[in-house]
């Protein structure tokens, strides 16, 4: 070998570590949420001596895949995760089941004993492949140096393609440590992963017709449209003026329509709102876009809209005809149906029915009158729907992009209710998981990717316990996360099925031995607030907002306050309690319906 | 579209077209698993010359609506290359193969080898009181040939699970 090709063969080598980062910043990782240990010491040690990637020591790993999501949805970047083996991988479960629910794009690198040690219960040994299988939308286990970068790079592109979701990387020490060649991301198409994105113009033209000649038709979209891009968000609005026809939303999909626009009907679902709910009901073409016919959305299936046709756009075709059969099939990408749909609906020369549509919208407005959510405050104990209906007018009187989180429970559906969205990725929850303990570590990520933005953390004082120990990052990172505590003393959500289905019998549902929450927030160098009287809660939002640091506000909030509307579980849309006053014991609710959840 | 209200369960032979690589199966069986499918039988093997394919064929049953469900969960597994429903797809051939031990003297022992020879299986190993055949062909030629050993002396079977395969010139892979 001469000298000059041996340097050149040198120079590629580089150690497992290496490579890592190397194809991390090649599929542009510009953050790391994680953890040290043990098996991953190579690659703390590789980020050391680097400055490409940014590393954020979150306070568990749970609150590292967290992070990566909030960081993930309000960017539409893939989240990244480094966790070391054993507990550290374990602990990141919660995490990757909640992005697998969520459909967020994650990469989560996790350490491994050495290859040689594998299967012999090795300190900080857990079968990592084998548990996070089903938490996962896809992993490896890399056993061969030569594979590594390869295998980074396809973890990069499923984590993305397609429906998106969290993908592992197992790492054994021995392949961090040792020597190989770093190889650039294919060109060449995947060998067998390969969604379909582009939707077939014939069904594209069927949804049309179908659309066309409705007299009652509504689009009902969920996170697929968000993920789908900004784009996506865009068009959907687009097409929703362009065709005079109302617009729901999923949870998920809260801020693909905008909150004021007059066509909006709120969300849909469990604690969806009147109109858009019976809108679903007596529709007679729905045009489902990029959501899929969850539980907590259709409520009993056998009643779920009984006359309409049904249109099912998603880019997972395993999530059509899973729960409701529909008609008109259509797989692709959100953004790129939206997009073929306007084309079609200009092509498309057949007239809309005028009459029947304005005759809709009548009936959509005598539903509306109903006001469902609207609520009384008075005197001075703080309605939670208040709180949040204050802290939405405020933050929009400040005019700073604002981006809300959640923890899981009645405040989770009071912000989804009361706050508005106009934007599509400004709104992270954990809805198809309910994580408690999601919302604060998901403000970190959404902070990280947006320093200059407001982030919210809309919680209860369950919730922000089961992650509580991210006030540390906060203050390592100088973050300044607003915490918004609606604190009912009570597992609100809980208390509320205990009343209406088990006889109010409130069995572990207290919050009892809260701690201070001030205190709690001063020893974490953050700033606290206690907020317990109506006439206070402006100027207590007004000191969160006006405060440069991170904050917990907590604010004593009503403690039998429901959340409604609501259809309860094993009940038709049009079964829906709008408030305590009809809701008479929820009579609606059979056995059968009790099984739910 | 599979009619939700059509409850009848239908048998499903799938064949998938995966990548030759560890977890395969495990991905395969806890997706099953998971979701609460039946497994009626379950084969693999390499298929290519490189060893990179395997072949899985399922025999599994349900409504259709579940059957289409299984198919498209297949599909959207990473390393699965093409999942086809041969039952639904056209005519197509399923064969099974079985090894069965016969324990048995005398009159039994003839007995065995008389009927052996009318299902056309064959002897792979005999002693003086024990006959182990070989045989394959459909799952139901199977189940006949082993009702008969039953009261003759059947010790012991051990059976592969269908393998299936579209008739005419097209393939898996189109
Ligand atoms: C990790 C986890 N454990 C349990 C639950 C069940 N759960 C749903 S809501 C809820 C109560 C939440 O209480 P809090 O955070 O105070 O919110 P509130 O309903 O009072 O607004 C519980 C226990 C859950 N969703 N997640
Ligand atoms: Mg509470």
């Amino acid at each position: 070998m001469s000298a000059t090709l041996q340097t050149q063969t040198e120079a590629r080598t580089m150690t497992g570590a290496e490579i890592v980062l190397q194809a991390l910043k090649e599929n542009g990782v510009e953050v790391i949420f994680g953890y040290p240990g043990g098996a991953v010491l190579p690659l703390y040690d590789a980020l050391f001596q680097q400055n490409a990637i940014r590393h954020i020591l979150v306070r568990h790993e749970q609150a590292a895949v967290h992070a990566a999501e909030g960081y993930a949805r309000s960017t539409g970047k893939v989240g990244c995760v480094l966790v070391t083996s054993g507990p550290g991988a374990t602990n990141a479960v919660t995490g990757l089941v909640d992005a697998l629910l969520d459909s967020v794009p994650v990469v989560c690198l996790t350490g491994q004993v050495p290859t040689h040690l594998i299967g012999n219960d090795a300190f900080q040994e857990a079968d990592t492949t084998g548990i996070t299988r089903p938490a996962t939308k896809h992993n490896y286990l890399v056993k061969d140096i030569g594979k590594l970068a390869a295998t980074v790079h396809e973890a990069f592109y499923v984590a993305r393609a397609g429906r998106p979701g969290p993908v592992v990387i197992d790492l054994p020490k021995d392949i961090l440590i040792g020597k190989g060649t770093y190889q650039e991301a294919p060109q060449a198409p995947h060998r067998s992963y390969r969604p379909q994105t582009e939707p077939e113009a014939g069904a594209i033209r069927e949804a049309v017709a179908l659309l066309k000649g409705a007299k009652r038709p509504i689009l009902y979209s969920g996170g697929g449209v968000i993920n789908a891009g900004p784009e996506a968000s865009r068009l959907l609005t687009e097409f929703v003026r362009m065709t005079g026809m109302p617009c729901t939303n999923t949870l998920m999909g809260l801020g693909a329509c905008p909150a004021s626009d007059p066509q909006f009907l709120g969300m849909l679902g469990m604690h969806g709102t009147y109109e858009a709910n019976l809108a679903m009901h007596g529709c007679d073409v729905m045009l489902n876009i990029g959501a899929r016919f969850d539980d907590r959305v259709t409520g009993r299936l056998n009643a779920f809209s009984p006359a309409s046709k049904k249109i099912h756009a998603d880019i997972d075709p395993s999530s059509i005809n899973k729960n409701v059969p529909v008609d008109v099939a259509i797989v692709g990408d959100a953004g790129r149906v939206l997009q073929a749909l306007i084309e079609a609906w200009k092509e498309d020369d057949a007239a809309q029915d005028k009459a029947a549509l304005a005759a809709w919208w009548r009936q959509i407005d005598a539903w509306r009158a109903k006001q469902c959510l609207g609520y009384v405050q008075q005197g001075s104990i703080i309605k939670p729907q208040h709180a949040v209906r204050r802290l939405y007018e405020m933050t929009r009187e400040l005019g700073r992009d604002t981006y809300i989180t959640t923890e899981v429970g009645q405040h989770q559906m009071w912000a989804a209710q009361y706050f508005g969205f106009e934007k599509p990725n400004r709104w992270m929850t954990s809805g198809g998981l309910g994580t408690m303990g999601y919302g604060l570590p998901s403000a970190m990520g959404v902070q990280i990717a947006h320093p200059d933005a407001l982030v919210i953390d809309i919680a209860g004082e369950a919730s922000i316990l089961m992650n509580i120990q991210e006030m540390g990052t906060l203050a390592q990172y100088r973050l300044p996360v607003k915490i918004f505590i609606l604190n009912n003393e009570y597992m609100g959500m809980v208390r509320q099925w205990q009343e209406l289905l088990h006889g109010s019998r409130y069995s572990e549902s207290y919050s009892a031995a809260l701690p201070d929450f001030v205190k709690l927030a001063e020893s974490f160098h953050a700033h606290g607030i206690r907020v317990t009287r109506a006439e206070d809660l402006d100027a207590g939002i007004r000191e969160m907002l006006a405060h440069p640091g991170p904050v917990i506000a907590d604010i004593a909030v009503a403690k039998d306050e429901n959340c409604f509307p609501m259809i309860p579980s094993g009940a038709a849309h049009n079964e829906m309690i709008l408030g305590a006053g009809q809701s008479g014991g929820v009579a609606g609710v059979t056995d059968e319906g009790k099984v739910l959840v | 579209m599979p009619d939700p209200s059509d409850t009848t369960f239908r048998n499903a032979t799938i064949a998938v077209l995966v990548e030759n690589e560890a977890g395969i199966l495990a991905r395969v069986v806890g997706l099953f698993s998971g979701r609460g499918y039946n497994i009626e039988s379950l084969t693999v093997a390499p298929v290519d010359e490189g060893r990179r394919l395997s072949r899985i064929t399922i025999v599994t049953s349900g409504t259709d609506m579940v059957i289409e469900q299984i198919k498209a969960q297949l599909d959207r597994l990473v390393p699965v290359h093409k999942v086809a429903d041969l039952t639904l797809e056209g005519p197509h051939l399923a064969r099974e193969m079985m090894l069965i031990k016969v324990v048995g003297k005398g009159e039994h022992r003839s007995e065995a080898l008389r009927l052996a020879d009318a299902f056309r299986a064959r002897v792979v190993d005999a002693t003086t009181e024990s006959l182990v055949f070989e045989m394959t062909g459909a799952g139901d030629k199977l189940d006949a040939f082993i009702a008969l050993m039953r009261p003759i002396g059947l010790k012991e079977i051990s059976r592969t699970g269908v393998v299936g395969i579209a008739r005419g010139a097209g393939g898996l892979l189109a």
